[in-house]
């Protein structure tokens, strides 16, 4: 724990060795060490959650917060350290064991069985039966109190839970979670799927399970959410516990130069960039079944965000602007010309694209950053369909160094890559491929604070070159620090297009909830 | 700022890449080596003869060449079942057409050609239905079965001796002549589609195509990568490569029987699977593939040069079956 407490003397509110007034510590893990062969995975890390009390655990990918909360879960034996839970030693086997020690993990997928009730979901694997017969009535019981804990006692026991909304998915899971009478609960980047006001009813629920007595470790990228829901925060970096203390107390950029190791000089570094000639038109252009009738249009050197609750249309705007979604309705002028409603001829248009869901869709996770960076455009290193496959690695090996992509090298597979950097090899591919018009979903999700101003000052600087960019993001900091002019989508239609100055969060959020077209 | 990490770190992924690009032919190995010790022990001292390797490699060649297209498909992420019934098919084909008094050149293109157009067909109902493979290529298996059938009338189709040119069994002669050529013409004719193979994967755009299209369709399609195409172009190829396992099925019978087919795609995919490639697609290797067959038909000469029943055969091919697949899984577990 010491060295825990030697890095941070700005922030020890709570000093060692001595109980805090407020409640005991319910879970203490003390000096955890982890490695994986040759890479310290945690060399000393030290944090304790509270009953009753939310402690935040901050740090960028790569810090080691998921090896230590699957030590914590059971799911690794950690080489070194202590973990004391509720004042006695505590060291699970197995996943199974921390749950009966009362550990319980909410990861940001979900497991539920979707073609279940919500009751027989809460009381999965530990039905209460007698001869085998399962006593509905007591079960139900059971179920409906911890809906009611979390202030969801109307929700009806019988639907399936594959019908829900992530949102009410996610209760449901924490209600297992009390069933199982868990004393510490951890949510893994809980909100990373969640749309606005469903982030409201979460940390509604997180406060219930604080009132309840439980503690709660809550991991985030957003130190906004922390701000929100966190009472005392523990900071990781490259796994070691380099600060702890009281959210109330500290500043964001004191959490950020923790995180980082440094002081970011700029989170949102500006590159002046000049609008030029039109070269992206869509007009009135409709997608099956979304987007409806969206018309703008965005020039050479311009950044434009579009902005928008989950579901509102954002991805399938840029799917069916680049082929990847049937087009109903409407065309896509580009230069002038207008390309087929396919991904190949979008491409040779000069339309990029890096998908939100990178591990699904956006890159072939087994194969190596190579073949994924020059996928989209093989032309330059092929004669007659066989490729020279030297030329090629020596440009990926460019990409590399421009992008400071930190990897062995172009023969490396992409899943062994951070998430910043698999990001950067999806940018590296449009870019590669010569885009004019690159769109951006989501580009920045899952990647940590270091990376992301990396990426900031890239897109401002293929504005300053010339590309046209659409950025979607439901970031909105980022919108309004990088773009020049942002778009607020809502049920499937753009509602308006506004320079970004011309906007704020709350006139942005305003217009994304609101359901009928007079509010534009 | 490109972090390339230690030397040794880079040594230790190149080992371990050697390691399982090598894996099916220490695999190999290991069996050849073992059936020679047992069979020396116990056995009539056999199975480490030149003569019974040149049997084992001759009896391999016609299922390699099959299992060299089910490679490409697999790492496609698709799954052929229909190979087996096709080349019977092509097998069937050839035999008629040499019975008929056809010119044996026209026969013979007539049975890759069928070979091509029932891959083609196969690769068409996948990609223009949007059907899982496995479901297609079940149906496709029936439907080429029945094919042969009827192109055979029910029964086998023997050409006369003299209508047969005399190339076509030696293909598969256990001792080569002339002697330096060490092993049977087929077994070269394998070799050399072997290396033709490798290369189209390594060196040309349509192998980049079809390694991404197994690892992330989705990935591929936003690449631009014409995924429709490119499908109906792999099993096509596995089509082509059914058609020369045809000849050499047709070489080994001198007859053209639409019942020699069946059952033969499990062994190919299984010599595919022995050879390292995934099930999920995006990884597989032809000479995996190569070793993958070569051990099916070790471990049957072996047991039968011991002297073991028929029945453990099928449990020893087997569990090795099931053992491939846990590499597999354990390499994939990694992954994550």
């Amino acid at each position: 724990m010491a060295a825990c407490w030697r890095r941070s003397g700005w922030a020890s509110s709570i000093k060692p060795g001595r109980k805090s007034d407020v409640a005991a510590p319910l879970l203490e893990m003390l000096g955890i060490r982890k490695r994986f062969g040759a890479t310290h995975a945690l060399r000393e890390v030290s944090l304790t959650a509270r009953a009753g009390e939310v402690l935040a655990l901050i740090g960028e990918n790569g810090a080691g917060k998921s090896t230590l909360m699957k030590i914590l879960s059971g799911v690794y034996q950690p080489d070194g350290g202590a973990i004391q839970l509720a004042g006695r030693p505590y060291a699970p086997q197995g996943p199974a064991a921390a749950r009966r020690a009362g550990v319980a993990m909410i990861y940001q997928e979900l497991n539920l069985a979707p073609d279940l009730s919500i009751e027989d979901n809460i009381l999965l694997g530990q039905e209460r039966s007698r001869f085998g017969l399962v006593k509905r009535s007591e079960q139900r019981t059971i179920a409906r109190a911890a809906l009611a804990q979390l202030g969801h006692a109307a929700l009806s026991l019988d639907l399936l839970v594959g019908r829900l909304s992530v949102g009410l998915q996610q209760v449901v899971e924490i209600a297992r979670a009390l069933v199982q009478q868990a004393r510490v609960v951890v949510f893994d980047e809980p909100t990373s799927s969640l749309a606005r006001h469903d982030v409201e009813h979460l940390f509604e629920v997180i406060r219930k399970l604080k009132g309840a007595g439980l503690a709660v470790i809550y991991i985030s990228h957003f130190l906004e959410e922390i701000r929100a829901i966190g009472d005392r925060y523990t900071v990781l970096r490259d796994g070691e516990s380099v600060g702890s203390g009281n959210v109330a107390s500290a500043t964001e950029a004191q959490i950020v130069s923790l995180m980082v190791g440094r002081q970011i000089a700029e989170l949102f570094p500006q590159v002046a960039h000049q609008p030029g000639a039109p070269i992206l038109t869509a007009e009135q252009l409709s997608g099956a079944p979304i987007p409806e009738h969206v018309s703008f249009s965005l020039r050479r050197g311009e950044i434009l965000g579009i902005a928008g609750l989950v579901g509102a249309g954002r991805t399938e705007l840029l799917r069916t602007l680049f082929g990847l979604n049937a087009t109903r309705h409407g065309g896509v002028l580009v230069e002038q010309l207008r390309p087929r409603p396919t991904p190949r001829a979008r491409i040779r248009a000069g339309l990029g694209f890096v998908s939100e869901d990178r591990k699904g869709e956006g890159l072939a996770q087994i194969r190596s950053i190579e073949d994924n960076a020059t996928l989209s455009r093989l032309a330059p290193y092929s004669r007659a369909g066989w490729l020279n496959l030297r030329r090629r690695r020596q440009a990926v090996r460019g990409w590399l160094a421009r992008l400071q992509v930190k990897a062995r090298g172009p023969e490396q597979p992409i899943h062994e890559l951070s998430g910043g950097n698999q990001q950067k090899i999806a940018l590296a591919r449009v870019l590669h491929q010569e885009a004019q018009v690159l769109l951006l979903d989501e580009p920045t999700r899952g990647i940590d604070v270091g990376t992301k101003a990396e990426i900031y000052r890239l897109i401002g600087q293929l504005a300053a070159d010339g590309k046209a960019i659409i950025f979607v993001s439901s970031y909105l900091p980022e919108l309004l620090a990088v773009c020049d002019r942002i778009g607020v989508m809502a049920r499937g239609r753009l509602r308006a297009i506004r320079p970004a100055g011309e906007w704020s969060e709350e006139t942005i959020m305003a217009l994304a909830v609101s359901d009928d077209e007079a509010a534009a | 700022m490109i972090h390339l990490g230690s030397p040794s770190q880079r040594a230790t992924a190149r080992v371990g890449q050697l390691l399982s690009a090598l894996g099916p032919l220490l695999a190999l190995a290991c069996v050849v080596l073992f059936f020679t010790a047992a069979d020396a022990f116990y056995g009539g001292n056999t199975f480490g003869t030149v003569h019974n390797l040149r049997t084992i490699a001759v009896s391999t060649s016609g299922v390699a060449v099959a299992a060299l297209g089910a490679t490409v498909v697999i790492i496609a992420g698709g799954i052929d079942l229909s190979v087996g019934t096709a080349l019977a098919l092509c097998a069937t084909v050839l035999a008629v057409g040499l019975r008929a008094g056809w010119c044996p050149w026209l026969a013979i293109a007539a049975c890759i050609g069928t070979g091509c157009l029932a891959g083609c067909l196969n690769g068409i109902l996948i990609s223009v239905l949007d059907v899982g493979p496995f479901i297609v290529t079940l149906g496709t298996m029936s439907i080429y079965y029945g094919l042969s059938k009827l192109v055979a009338d029910e029964t086998t189709v023997r050409p006369l001796p003299a209508q047969v040119p005399q190339w076509l069994p030696d293909l598969l002669q256990i001792e080569p002549e002339p002697g330096w050529l060490l092993v049977s013409r087929g077994v070269w004719l394998a070799v050399l589609l072997a290396i033709a193979l490798v290369c189209v994967l390594r060196y040309t755009v349509f192998g980049r195509h079809v390694f991404a299209l197994g690892s992330n369709e989705a990935t591929a399609r936003l690449c631009g990568i014409r995924v429709s195409w490119t499908k109906i172009a792999v099993y096509t190829l596995a089509g082509f490569f059914a058609g020369i396992a045809g000849l050499y099925n047709f070489g080994r019978l001198t007859q053209g029987d639409p019942t020699s087919g069946r059952g033969v795609e499990l062994i190919v995919i299984a010599a595919v699977v022995i050879g390292g490639a995934s099930l999920n697609g995006g990884r597989g290797s032809v000479l995996g593939t190569l070793a993958g067959a070569l051990i099916i038909r070790a471990i049957t000469s072996g047991c039968t040069q011991l002297g073991l029943p028929n029945s453990y055969q099928d449990i020893v091919l087997g569990a090795i079956i099931i053992a491939a697949v846990v590499v597999d899984q354990l390499r994939q577990r990694r992954l994550e």
